[in-house]
């Protein structure tokens, strides 16, 4: 599986594609895919982290979403924001069009 | 250009077929993302960033209008009303829905045209000059022998399950454009002194993390045996290549480990056995029945020079400026070749809008006996323009930002899709390209500073090529912060030679400082009539490593 964060790391997420068109989604706290990362749960440690992605990963998964995996997240304020800029661009969209991806309905 | 035959139709109708079943049973469940992978990348679909990308197979970069308006009308329909054309001659959807990807396989099989070949371990689509059939001096049209390629390749069981994919480029000119010592396998067309058409062919060739330049196999192949030639190349690659590691299973690394000699040696043994069962000598009426498909168009009698294309250069300096940069000349007299450049500045190179596509495919039919060609680098070809006509094209891509006049000048780089699209990137290649371009936006400097190629990758796989820039950039990434490597001295021509990596990397806020320290380096150096590369290759690293680091 993909590593997208540092050891260490405090913060972290769970995201996928989704199989149906592949839009990157987020595991949120009501236990679902969103489209949005603001919605996605955050885990503080890295026992909330595993947990996070087993409860991301049951056993029908695969019906819904490609290739699950943690990536690291950092507290900006009162926010979150991811840590990596391949984590922002998922989140966002090429930053070469701005007119495409989450960030043309944001 | 080829057309399909009856077989050729139906192989692609059953793939399409086949493949429309296998989304079906993933989507309803029947099948995992282990088993549908490698199904869906067989049939060019990969996952990257933001959606699933599709890859469509250009055979030989040649394109007919309406198989350009068919691209377009994809663009539209099924993607975001644009797609990107690649450094293997291929085009690239970036936003279709996996469910949607089967009637557009079957939209595009209406126009002959598939994306089989454009992923997995197989034979790759073949790859060739995009000049083939205008260029003078030529000795055969390349493109009789990549379709001959292109058929035995095809479904090939035996080459099906490689231990990793494999290219194959052919050019018919001294001159190569199609990069072919960069491939697996890289042939030259040759005539020999008793005016017989055989092949040279170089084998182990490539880029990505371990770059090599091909070794030359043989200095002739008669024609009717060089697919035997092929499948023993492939046949000892396919016994000897390693499967243990995938970054160890390129045939460049079997031919590294393997050495030249020996590799020539079991090449020829396993050549003996199938030349003596003569199971794959071509025979000559194939031959002559696939050279007919690329017989020349009907070229009108023309005189050598035109006072209108004459006059338009005098009477408009941008025409005068496409026309030096842009405009090649053709072995018909009264015809031109017409590089359509698709790097506007600050733009993303290899992009192209449905528009625009539609603009090309009606230049091709009015003005180009129905052709267009896709370049290596990322750019579009109309091959067979009259001298009259070129004004009349001129003007019709200026209307849709189409006539950026930077033919393999600094701006004309090529990007790969880097970390704004691609799964696999470290970094972005895109925003580099278009802050380069800007940079360098002044024409005037663009043709003081001469030919140089900057090949910009997002990752050590090398689909940027920045191994065989001139001025090639890395991107790598530093715990998730993006940082750039430069190496110069790179060429992907008949010259073809791998880049040396100057030093450390430099932040994305540095880098385009460095690139332009290193052209003005140049600039300060060069001698009379001397290119980047000249200029390199004489006075070596030291100096551009001296005012980039001191």
């Amino acid at each position: 599986m993909a590593q997208h964060a540092a050891k260490g790391a405090r913060f972290q997420a769970v995201t996928a594609n989704r199989l149906s068109d592949g839009e990157v989604v987020y595991w949120s706290a009501d236990n679902r895919w969103v489209e949005g990362f603001t919605e996605a749960e955050i885990a503080d440690g890295a026992d909330a982290a595993d947990a996070l992605l087993a409860r991301a990963m049951p056993a029908d998964f695969e019906a819904h979403v490609l290739e699950p995996y943690l990536f690291e997240v950092l507290e900006d304020g009162s926010f979150y924001k991811p840590a990596s800029v391949r984590e922002t661009i998922r989140a966002a969209g090429p930053t070469v069009r701005l007119d495409l991806g989450k960030q043309a309905g944001a | 250009m080829y057309r399909y035959d009856e077989f050729d139709h139906q192989l692609v109708a059953d793939r399409v077929s086949q493949f429309r079943g296998q989304v079906e049973r993933r989507v309803s469940g029947a099948l995992t993302e282990d088993q549908f992978k490698p199904l869906r990348l067989m049939n060019g679909v990969y996952l990257q960033l933001h959606a699933y990308m599709l890859r469509v197979a250009i055979p030989y970069g040649t394109l007919r209008s309406e198989q350009m308006r068919m691209l377009a009308h994809i663009a539209r329909k099924y993607d975001r009303g644009y797609s990107h054309f690649t450094t293997r001659q291929n085009i690239q959807y970036n936003w279709p829905a996996l469910d949607k990807i089967p009637d557009l396989l079957d939209e595009l099989a209406t126009v002959e045209m598939h994306a089989i070949q454009t992923s997995g371990n197989c034979i790759r689509n073949v790859t060739s000059d995009q000049y083939a059939g205008a260029i003078a001096d030529e000795v055969e049209d390349p493109r009789i022998i990549s379709e001959i390629i292109r058929q035995w390749s095809t479904f090939h069981p035996e080459f099906t399950y490689l231990p990793r994919k494999f290219k194959i480029a052919v050019t018919g000119h001294e001159n190569d454009r199609a990069a072919i010592k960069l491939h697996d396998i890289g042939i030259v067309v040759k005539q020999n002194s008793a005016g017989e058409i055989g092949y040279e062919v170089h084998v182990g060739g490539g880029q990505g993390r371990t770059p090599f330049v091909a070794k030359k196999m043989t200095d002739f192949v008669p024609k009717e045996k060089l697919l035997a030639y092929l499948e023993a190349v492939m046949r000892v690659y396919n016994m000897l290549g390693r499967r243990d590691n995938s970054y160890k299973a390129r045939i460049k690394i079997l031919v590294h480990e393997t050495g030249q000699e020996e590799m020539q040696r079991l090449v020829e043994a396993e050549f003996a056995k199938i030349d003596a069962s003569d199971m794959l000598t071509v025979p000559q009426e194939e031959i002559d029945r696939i050279s007919a498909y690329f017989a020349p168009p009907a070229f009108e009698t023309l005189p050598a020079e035109s006072e209108t294309f004459t006059q338009a250069q005098a009477a408009d300096a941008d025409v005068a400026r496409f026309v030096r940069a842009n405009v090649v000349a053709h072995k018909q007299a009264g015809y031109a070749i017409v590089n359509i450049s698709l790097k506007p500045i600050g733009g993303v190179p290899g992009d192209a809008t449905d528009t625009q596509m539609d603009v090309i495919a009606d230049l091709a039919e009015n003005h180009s006996l129905d052709e267009v060609r896709v370049t290596h680098e990322q750019n579009l070809v109309l091959p067979h323009v009259k001298l009259d006509d070129v004004k009349a094209v001129y003007d019709a891509l200026a209307a849709h930002e189409l006539a950026t006049a930077n033919l393999g000048l600094i701006s004309d780089q090529i990007a790969c899709p880097g970390l704004d699209y691609c799964n696999l990137a470290n970094a972005r290649s895109i925003p580099l390209a278009q802050e380069i371009s800007e940079r360098f936006a002044d024409l005037d400097r663009q043709y003081d500073i001469g030919e140089l190629k900057i090949k910009i990758s997002g990752c050590i796989n090398a689909c940027g090529h920045h191994h065989v820039g001139h001025i090639g950039i890395l991107g790598v990434d530093k715990k998730g912060t993006e940082f750039y490597q430069i190496s110069l001295g790179g060429a992907a021509d008949e010259n073809a030679a791998i880049g040396q990596i100057t030093g450390r990397a430099f932040t994305e806020e540095d880098i385009v400082d460095a690139i332009e320290t290193v052209v003005t380096t140049y600039t300060d150096l060069r001698a009379d009539g001397e290119r980047f590369i000249d200029t390199y290759n004489r006075l070596g690293m030291a100096p551009f490593k001296e005012r980039l680091y001191d």
